[in-house]
């Protein structure tokens, strides 16, 4: 590497401002991708600073380094394999003492550390007197102060970044664990000299360190080497669990001891965060609040957004005709104009609902509101097998199913991540709604409203049942613990919550849109040819394909028709009704629909029903199976998810049919 | 000074810890969010439908839930 080129990693706990500190840094030169093997984000991005530069690589925030989560195993593996040439953590001034944990543990490292003392100004306004130079000397590391929000010591920080680099010798400082775990390092050390790559890889301190902490992904490690006999005899002879006490005991009792002589005064007291909780989380206004801007951001998300999903709808309708016009021949327009300018448009249309939701969770989060809301509903949510954080998710999902599935990230456990994101399509989303108003309000006119109430009650009844199955079966176990940090309240900044938006709003198209575009695609073919048949009718790939289905469905209660239509909802649930218009060749005029409905042989009240419980069940659309493979980075549970939603679906509908012929 | 385990504790009490009898990972959790024997602890307060609870440790807020806080054995401070 040139010697102009500096790699920095950037470390620290959940809410110290990292987020910030790392835009304000790089500005717009960022990458964002996952790490390697995992669906970790990872984030990276650069600057030039005097004549440097300056790659950041922002690591997943956590409290410690032992390999507790997926988040802590990518921290430490990158700063240990990788080997950046310094690593920045980023300490809440507020929080001096809780944050030094992670120190002790990043000290171990051997990296050259920088400290940034983040948000001193709110340490100072509380009355703390901070110590710089005392910290610097008992850290025997740099410590910059700065205020990320406001851009104040990020300049002074990359210089010292350059400074520490430039440095020819460093030495850290190390924790010392107490006589008796001490010689049990030594020892473990000894024999982990003896097989020559491991010294030159890693730290033998700290491996040995890790080893007697009961670290098994260490242990994982060096199980292949020629030492690991050796190592598995000495920690069979400890008492690994106790050790792992002292361990963490010792580490608090250097903290504290170091602490007193760092800050003044840096006592517990009330603050305004503690008042404002006093109501937030009060035992009677705590819920009321909850739930009106629980309602209040469902309805940004959504009824804002609707006006933008009109327009964004219009544009890509009048893309789709006027290629359609002028491109001949007929079968080139059709695949430019429905299949693709239709499957672009189904991508673009989500994007003011993914916008806006991602601004509103932004601010919810940086204001520390999220936390609180988690601590709210825990109860409830525990209840049926989920936790805290899953309610916000499943909320949305009656909004549409696609940001829903996304706002699931700020679930740390990917047990209880991943039982959210199956359950999530289970939520009945306003895209399904025209299919309940059309054959409600055919079949059942006078009750129609009961009805679609009843399937709209029927979804959330599934998604509570199936959250309960998961966890005894696949995802078998109950909710991780709760053990959550509530942050003080902040004032959440608008530039952060307008880069959160776009970040995410454009990972969204990026790598949910090509599956999307994909399943668009195919779709269109299978209407469309073979060649020369009319789109979508009886003779086209998706007619034979309905006709061949047929025979399945028919236990529901549904004719071919039915079935090449819920064919087309795989792409979209409105499709649905559209698609039903063209099979009775009545185009879009629904009162016609309606009519043929009701003149339809075939179709009695019962058949609606089931039709309505299975719109409402099976899989939502191909938006959300591209958005579930894009968070759970799997095809399996992917699969899992489509597979699941189409058995539940035959099933209740089955029982709805069948039931109701023998009510009959 | 009476011993009892954190879940027992109204709010407004203090506390400090004795030992945490948690297994696995729940036990390093608690421990790197700073539950080591000897920490003060303060219950803040519980949740509107009566769990979590929440808790003041080391100058921060951490919630958990009670079956966590069985897990902690503690004395109460005067």
């Amino acid at each position: 590497m040139a010697d102009n080129r500096i790699r920095v990693a950037l470390t620290g706990n959940p809410n110290v401002g990292k987020t910030t500190l790392f835009n304000m840094i790089t500005g717009s030169r960022q990458h964002v991708g996952n790490w390697p093997g995992v669906t970790v984000e990872k984030k990276s991005g650069f600057k030039m600073h005097k004549g440097y530069e300056i790659e950041v690589v922002d690591l997943p925030g956590t409290y410690s380094l032992t390999a507790y989560s997926l988040d802590e195993v990518v921290a430490r593996d990158f700063i240990v394999d990788e080997k950046p040439d310094v690593v920045v953590q980023i300490v809440d001034a507020t929080n001096i003492e809780r944050n030094l944990y992670l120190t002790t543990q990043l000290m171990e490292l051997g990296s050259k550390m920088i400290i940034a003392l983040n948000m001193y100004d709110l340490a100072e306004e509380r009355g703390d007197k901070l110590h710089v130079e005392n910290m610097e000397k008992i850290l025997a590391m740099p410590v910059v102060l700065t205020i990320a929000s406001d851009n104040v010591g990020i300049s002074e920080l990359l210089d010292t970044v350059i400074a520490e680099k430039q440095k020819e010798n460093h030495h850290s400082r190390e924790i010392g664990y107490g006589d008796e775990i001490e010689s049990r390092i030594i020892e473990v050390e000894k024999v982990l000299s003896q097989e020559d790559g491991l010294a030159s890889r890693y730290p033998l301190r700290w491996l040995a360190v890790r080893l007697l902490d009961g670290d098994e992904n260490i242990l994982r490690k060096i199980s292949g080497s020629s030492v690991a006999l050796q190592i598995k005899s000495i920690l069979e002879s400890v008492d690994i669990e106790e050790y792992e006490a002292l361990m963490a005991d010792k580490r608090y009792e250097v903290i504290s001891a170091m602490f007193p002589q760092m800050c003044e005064r840096c006592m517990t007291r009330m603050t305004t965060s503690d008042m404002v909780d006093r109501v937030m989380t009060n035992k009677y206004l705590g819920i009321p609040i909850f739930l009106a801007l629980m309602w209040g951001a469902f309805e940004l998300t959504f009824s804002f957004a609707n006006p933008f999903m009109v327009i964004i709808e219009m544009i890509f309708v009048w893309l789709g005709e006027t290629a359609a016009f002028y491109i001949r021949p007929e079968w080139l327009a059709s695949l430019i104009g429905e299949g693709i300018i239709g499957g672009v448009g189904s991508v673009f249309l989500f994007i003011p609902n993914i916008f806006i939701l991602f601004f509103l969770l932004s601010m919810l989060e940086d204001s520390g509101y999220l936390a609180r809301a988690a601590f709210i509903v825990d109860r409830v949510m525990y209840k049926i097998g989920l936790q805290g954080k899953s309610f916000i998710p499943m909320l949305l999902g009656f909004g549409c199913n696609v940001p829903a599935i996304m706002a699931t990230r700020s679930i740390e456990d990917r047990m209880d991540r991943m039982a959210t994101i199956m359950v999530v399509p289970f939520i009945s989303c306003g895209a399904r709604l025209p299919i309940y108003i059309l054959f409600a309000g055919t079949f059942f006119s006078k009750n129609a409203g009961t009805v679609i109430f009843c399937i709209y009650l029927l979804g959330i009844l599934v998604a509570v049942a199936s959250a309960k199955l998961l966890r005894t079966t696949t995802l078998k176990g109950h909710p991780a613990p709760f053990i959550l940090e509530l942050p003080p309240y902040r004032v959440p900044t608008l530039k952060n919550s307008i880069r959160h938006m776009w970040d995410n709003g454009s990972m969204y198209i990026r790598k949910a849109g090509t599956i999307i575009l994909g399943g668009s695609v195919v779709i269109w073919l299978l209407a469309a040819l073979p060649w020369g048949v009319e789109y979508g009718s009886e003779d086209s790939f998706i007619g034979i394909v309905g006709h061949a289905i047929q025979p399945l469905l028919g236990p529901l209660g549904f004719d071919w028709k039915i079935s090449v239509s819920l064919l087309f909802g795989f792409v979209a649930k409105e499709i649905v009704v559209a698609s039903l218009g063209v099979l009775y060749g009545v185009g879009d005029d629904e009162l016609a629909l309606t009519d043929s409905l009701l003149a339809d042989p075939n179709m009695y009240g019962i058949t609606a029903l089931s039709l309505m419980v299975f719109s409402l069940l099976y899989m939502p659309c191909i938006a959300v199976v591209g958005i579930i493979k894009k968070e759970t980075g799997s095809w399996k549970w992917t699969a899992f998810s489509v597979a699941y939603g189409l058995a539940v679906a035959w099933l209740l509908a089955f029982i709805v049919f069948q039931g109701g012929k023998l009510l009959n | 000074m009476v011993e009892s385990t954190l879940n027992d504790l109204r709010p407004g009490e203090k506390a400090r810890i004795i030992k945490v009898l948690a297994k696995g990972t729940v036990r390093r959790k608690l421990m790197d969010m700073g539950m080591v024997p000897g920490s003060e602890i303060e219950v803040v307060r519980t949740a509107p439908l009566g769990d979590p609870i929440e808790f003041r440790i080391k100058g921060y807020s951490l919630s958990m839930r009670k079956q966590e806080a069985v897990n902690v054995v503690v004395e109460t401070i005067v």
